[in-house]
């Protein structure tokens, strides 16, 4: 990994770089990192400054083409990601309520965001579980990924947010999709008539620290009580994943927030009661590698190939992937 | 249910008329004939795909795999109500298989595509084609683009672009 930024930035054009949008003090919870993050000024400074808009391209209804010659028609600037150009940073302040978006060529969707499903990199014709799905960004992504041939089940246990993923599904056009409604941690395969997945994706619910910038009060109710809970919730689900993943496939497991105990600690804890390892993967954005220490924790030196994607190093929000293949 | 619709239940339609157990329920024969005899949708299109139907009349199109029947949330996108005497398609099936159609597509030039898009109703007396359910379209970039079904009656044209899907759009 190059250490320069691979996101083009404009100045003064779409990020409004300048522009604070919370408080020093809201940012408090992060000093904990300061130990474990280069430049943590800049990491502090990037985490009060508003993110610009970004959106998916989602080929299931467009070429990245078409779709960019339609937002010129509209008279919509946008800068297209390095590291992928499927993922737009758009000159407008609602681009939900733009053509490209009606037609569904566009999802409002983070760019860091839209990393998990490319590291999963899933196949045309495969069965995928995306096993917290919902509202559905990264499962229609995954669908794209596979030109909406094959399977994705889509579940989520929170039936409010599965509502918002069929909206998002049926606007994009996703026929590969099967939305369930259970608790992934002990998730019946019964309903399907397969008895595993070729990959699975596990974007879990966490303490959403790396939201901050889009989110300014995504730290008010931090504790550390709040993480070793959600980190309990973490560990059963990413359990199941690889149970439920075939010998040879893959678990992709992402959360957007700092914390290891969220992060390094669950993957240490798969490796720890079930059978798989951690793999490299290629990303062409600026990261920096998993931890193999937190406070009195060690972990498995192969977590060196989870990455951490913290605000400051591309102009996004964080987040921290690992890639599992499972071996048994 | 007396019916044999079941509302959480999906049920894979049956191919032709000789495979139907529940009555008036839609053959995938006939879903396909009618895309293609009305929107000259080529029927090829629709190999790779199953139809189902989840309560009275709504009916799902999915491209995955799994057995019927089958109890979950969505299977696919919903594509088509049948049950009444016009079966009507879906919006998001429009604007998903409707660049495919040939026949039924009314094209708008913006101010009428800004009008459809947003919920409007409105006049439209050049339509010399058949009344009903229709896909209305625009240019996009050079290619004809799907809006949405339109129901063309009396000279005027109806948007049936859901509520949560209508948007103010500039023209
Ligand atoms: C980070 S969000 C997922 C975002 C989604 N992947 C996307 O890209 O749009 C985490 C999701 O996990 C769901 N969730 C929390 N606990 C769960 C559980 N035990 N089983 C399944 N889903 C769960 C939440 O309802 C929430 O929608």
């Amino acid at each position: 990994m190059g250490g320069s930024p691979l996101i083009q930035s404009l100045p003064g054009a779409s990020k409004p770089t300048n522009a604070s949008h919370s408080n020093p003090e809201q940012m408090e919870p992060l000093e904990r990192y300061r130990p474990i993050i280069d430049d943590f000024d800049a990491f502090l400074a990037a985490c009060e400054r508003p993110l610009g808009n970004a959106v998916r391209v989602n080929t299931i209804k467009a070429t990245v083409e078409r779709t960019l010659a339609a937002l010129e028609r509209e008279g919509i600037g946008y800068e297209q990601a390095d590291w992928n150009s499927r993922v737009l940073d758009l000159e407008t302040d609602s681009p939900g309520s733009t053509w490209t978006s009606f037609h569904g060529f566009t999802h409002g969707q983070e760019e860091v965001s839209a990393v998990p499903p490319v590291v999963l990199d899933p196949e045309p014709g495969e069965r995928v579980w995306d096993c917290c799905a919902a509202p559905g960004g990264k499962a229609t992504q995954i669908a794209a990924l596979m030109d909406d041939r094959g399977t994705v089940v889509a579940n989520d246990n929170n039936l409010g947010r599965i509502s918002a993923l069929r909206f998002n599904a049926e606007r994009l056009g996703a026929t590969s999709l099967a939305v369930t409604n259970a608790d992934a941690r002990n998730y019946s395969l019964e309903r399907f008539e397969f008895d595993e997945f070729d990959r699975t994706l596990v974007d879990a619910p966490c303490s959403c620290e790396g939201t901050i910038r889009k989110n300014p009060d995504a730290l008010d109710n931090w504790s550390e009580g709040h993480i070793s809970s959600v980190a309990g919730i973490q560990k059963g689900i990413i359990r199941r994943a690889i149970q439920a993943t075939r010998e040879g496939g893959t678990v992709v497991y992402s959360t957007c927030t700092f914390a290891p105990e969220e992060n390094e600690a669950i993957v240490q804890h798969a490796l720890d009661t079930e059978s798989c390892r951690v793999v490299d993967f290629d990303l062409a954005l600026e990261h920096s590698p998993g931890l193999t220490a937190w406070e009195d924790d060690e972990f498995d030196s192969s977590l060196e190939k989870a990455a951490r994607i913290y605000p400051h190093q591309n102009d996004t929000g964080g987040f921290f992937v690992a890639k599992l293949e499972v071996t048994a | 249910m007396a019916d044999g619709n079941d509302g959480q239940r999906f049920d894979r339609l049956p191919a032709t008329e000789a495979d139907r157990t529940v009555d008036g329920r839609a053959t995938r024969a006939e879903v396909i004939d009618l895309f293609a005899d009305r929107f000259g949708i080529p029927p090829r299109i629709f190999d790779d795909y199953t139809f189902w139907e989840k309560g009275a009349g709504k009916i799902w199109i999915y491209g995955g795999d799994a057995p019927s029947p089958i109890e979950i949330e969505a299977i696919g996108m919903t594509c088509l109500r049948t049950r009444q005497e016009h079966w009507k398609p879906t919006t998001d099936f429009v604007q998903r298989f409707g660049t495919h159609a040939t026949d039924c597509v009314i094209e708008l030039d913006r101010e009428q595509a800004r009008r459809f898009a947003s919920g409007e109703d409105q006049d439209l007396e050049r339509w010399d084609g058949d009344w009903g359910y229709l896909i209305a379209a625009h240019e996009v970039a050079g290619q004809r683009e799907p809006i949405g079904v339109g129901l063309y009656v009396h000279g005027e044209l109806r948007s049936m672009v859901p509520k949560g899907r209508q948007r103010d759009l500039e023209s």
